[in-house]
């Protein structure tokens, strides 16, 4: 049976023991947002922490505060409580220590894939001799060596989202943040590129957190996995995902894979039902107000 | 070499816009020929084709070309410059866009070439007042499409762009501008429609300079093939504009 850990504890020794151990470290995090409704809490009191080279995901049903959360991470987003510090440094605004993956498709329509996976190195002022040799090495490890010079709309949507995170990957981040990358596409894609991810962890040995509302995703790329309940997204428990590395997408076949997908479920099943139920009275208000 | 691959190559289009102009042409002359269409209004084309040599040696035709290309180049250029940087202020002050927006808007649809005598006045009887008034009609559609383009960058794209910490004028040269050029052009290209319409117009009303004062010419002596000789020249200036504006639009973004 998957061991299950419950986290985390809360206030300032609960903080200071996830500071001791991560790069990243969320202290507990508050963001109030006001909604024509009223204030409305999307994350509250919301502590993690990840550890070097660590692959940590964050998954909960729809609407309990992810992409806030991921925002907050990247520094997109300010009017918080609590603290992100990176390294010890308290984050204020995007941080070059963080590379930050999108949901959406985020690729430069103008720009080649080359042009592309260069961006940062341009930006940091690396001459294009250079900058296009470093970026074709990022390109070759997302597996996209001969497409150097397509343009993303000649690309299909999954390599697009490989270009995003070579791209991200090309300003050398100590912590990737991704959120939800493979929800726009389907579902062999996914478990594809969800290899290409574990097999770049491995290989960069790089720190991740990757947001999600997939349980199988979660599952079969993280070592720790933190379920977030719904509205107000609190921290529901941390699991530990204790499957044999290096994995890959055959994973989702053995048993142990199905007992953790099952514990997550169940998990989240509450939280996902009590999302549903809240979205259909609010449908129904929205309904009875017009 | 099937249908299909023939409709594929770069000549077959070029070859269709030719032949459709063509057939225009021959059915032009026909309905001409047959009365339908009054030839004391529209010329035949056979009667056009040879008025073209006179036009070009007789009403030097180059220099009145060269002059209208120049006015409504001039007038096209400020309208990019003014437009664009105006599109810009309006879109990063918001309080500014709010107030001016729908001002903006109505002027795109103001017949302002009805306000030449004003212009005679400030620039005089001048290739000036053709490019000044050229430059206030074919205005509004480039700020508005700036306007336009610049909102309607992806907000994932700034957000990548934020991520990598650009500063202001990076996230606006790689990021933003690049992803309004497209709305941008078709700005401009509205924008020089406008233009050279109005430049023209003007032209004919003001008799004075190129292929506009030429038509005026043609058309007080009731030189009807000649009139209308001289219009296909405004009509490749507008072409050799549109050519000029695609290959600057392909140049500044490859793909789309």
């Amino acid at each position: 049976m998957a061991s299950v850990a419950t986290l985390p504890k809360s206030g300032a020794a609960g903080a200071q023991a996830a500071a001791d151990a991560g790069i990243l470290v969320v202290d507990e995090i508050v963001k109030q947002f006001d909604t024509p409704e009223g204030p409305l809490i999307a994350v509250d009191r919301v502590s993690l922490s990840v550890r070097p080279g660590e692959f940590l995901a964050v998954i909960g049903p729809s609407g309990c505060g992810k992409s806030t959360l991921f925002n907050i991470i990247g520094g997109l987003l300010d009017g918080y409580q609590g603290a992100v510090t990176v390294g010890g440094e308290t984050v204020r605004g995007p941080h070059p220590a963080i590379g930050m993956v999108f949901q959406e498709e985020s690729t430069f329509p103008w720009r080649t894939l080359i042009e592309n996976v260069a961006f940062p190195l341009e930006i940091a002022g690396m001459s294009r001799k250079d900058r296009f040799v470093k970026a074709k090495k990022f390109i070759a490890l997302v597996g996209l060596s001969g497409f150097e010079n397509r343009y993303p709309a000649e690309l299909s949507g999954g390599m697009r989202q490989r270009v995003a995170i070579a791209r991200t990957l090309a300003s050398e981040p100590k912590i990737l943040l991704m959120d939800e990358p493979f929800a726009s596409l389907d579902e062999q894609t996914r478990l594809l590129l969800g290899d290409k991810v574990l097999q770049i962890q491995q290989d960069l040995k790089q720190t991740t957190l990757l947001i999600t509302h997939n349980i199988t995703e979660a599952v079969q790329l993280a070592d720790r996995i933190l379920v977030m309940t719904y509205r107000p997204g609190r921290v529901k428990r941390m699991v530990e995902i204790d499957l044999p590395r290096p994995r890959s997408s055959d994973v989702v076949s053995s048993e142990a894979f199905g007992r953790y997908v099952a514990q997550i479920w169940s998990d989240l099943r509450e939280e996902a039902t009590r999302g549903m139920q809240d979205e259909e009275s609010r449908t129904l208000q929205a309904g009875d107000a017009s | 070499m099937s249908m299909a691959a023939v409709t594929r190559t770069r000549i077959f289009p070029l070859a269709l816009g030719i032949g459709a102009l063509a057939a225009a042409i021959l059915a032009a002359e026909v309905l001409i020929r047959v009365g339908v269409i009054n030839r004391f209004i529209v010329p035949l084309p056979s009667q056009i084709v040879p008025a073209f040599e006179r036009v070009i040696v007789e009403e030097d035709i180059v220099e009145r070309f060269r002059l209208t290309f120049f006015e409504a180049f001039t007038a096209g250029a400020m309208i990019t410059v003014v437009g664009v940087s105006l599109g810009f202020l309006l879109f990063r002050i918001n309080i500014l866009r709010q107030a001016t927006e729908t001002w903006v808007a109505a002027l795109a649809s103001a017949p302002t070439v009805l306000m030449y005598p004003l212009f005679l006045v400030i620039f005089g009887r001048s290739a000036w007042t053709i490019i000044m008034m050229g430059f206030v009609a074919g205005l509004p559609p480039v700020i508005l499409k700036t306007i336009e383009g610049l909102a309607g960058t992806r907000r994932v794209l700034i957000n990548v762009g934020k991520s990598f910490k650009l500063t202001g004028p990076q996230l606006f040269t790689k990021i933003l501008f690049p992803a309004a050029l497209p709305t941008i052009f078709v700005g401009i290209r509205l924008g020089l429609i406008f233009t050279l319409i109005n430049v023209v117009g003007v032209e004919f009303l003001i008799n004075f300079g190129g292929l506009g004062q030429l038509i005026n010419d043609l058309a007080e002596r009731y030189d009807l093939p000649g009139t209308y000789a001289a219009i296909c020249f405004v009509i490749l200036v507008s072409v050799c504009f549109f050519v000029l504006t695609e290959r600057v639009e392909r140049w500044l973004r490859p793909v789309d």
